[in-house]
């Protein structure tokens, strides 16, 4: 596995563990709570943070691990990695609209903030499966 | 979703008849990863014009013997 295919694991495993957690916070609230009231902010906000964080640590330990032949991304991992953002990009498009359409209608800033979070990670995961797909079907 | 190449290559057989020259010597002459030659032995990626002239230089061979696209039928 080259170098930049384990960068696209750990991308993948990052932000469903980071977004995961995320839900189980707020998901947490939703029944004791009114949905205007979740504080859902603090989690978002933590949830990207830990998540760039994270991705960094765990880049390392993958590394120390199982060191690459090569730390260079060539030809072929940057045309899987163009294609993969081609094919995934759709997720963000998709949660921007969405914020708009509530926007619109005035819902709550809960919605709107998550409706946008959701599209980035929804297009994270899908670029990085489509990538890990690619890498190993061929391009 | 990926549409499979129809051009075949000889890059193994000739790796073995150049003092069985391994990927990752042959990916290092070329400036790509051994597992991006892997990809291209196999057929699972297109090497750019230039990497296949590339390729074809170190073996010192036409890029055609290296490299092969079927008639259309």
């Amino acid at each position: 596995m080259t170098y930049e295919e384990k960068g696209i694991w750990v991308y993948l495993v990052v932000a469903v563990g980071a977004y995961g957690t995320y839900l189980a916070i707020v998901l947490g609230q939703v029944t004791t709570v009114p949905i205007a009231g979740i504080d859902y902010v603090p989690a978002l906000l933590w949830s990207i943070g830990a998540s760039i964080v994270g991705a960094i640590v765990l880049r390392i330990l993958v590394e120390i691990l199982g060191p690459s032949d090569s730390y260079a991304a060539d030809a072929r991992d940057r045309d899987v990695k163009r294609a993969g953002d081609r094919l995934g990009f759709w997720p963000i498009i998709a949660g921007a609209l969405g914020a708009l359409v509530l926007s619109v209608v005035q819902a709550e800033y809960f919605w709107i903030s998550n409706a946008i979070y959701l599209g980035f990670v929804a297009s994270a995961v899908l670029s990085s499966v489509i990538t890990l797909v690619l890498y190993r079907r061929g391009i | 979703m990926v549409k499979p190449t129809r051009i075949t290559n000889a890059i193994r057989a000739l790796r073995f008849a150049n003092g069985e020259m391994t990927q990752a010597d042959l990916a290092q002459r070329i400036g790509v990863t051994r597992q991006t030659v892997l990809a291209i032995e196999q057929g699972k990626y297109s090497p750019s014009l230039e990497l296949a002239f590339q390729i074809a230089r170190v073996f010192d061979v036409p890029l055609d013997e290296v490299f092969q696209y079927p008639e259309q039928s």
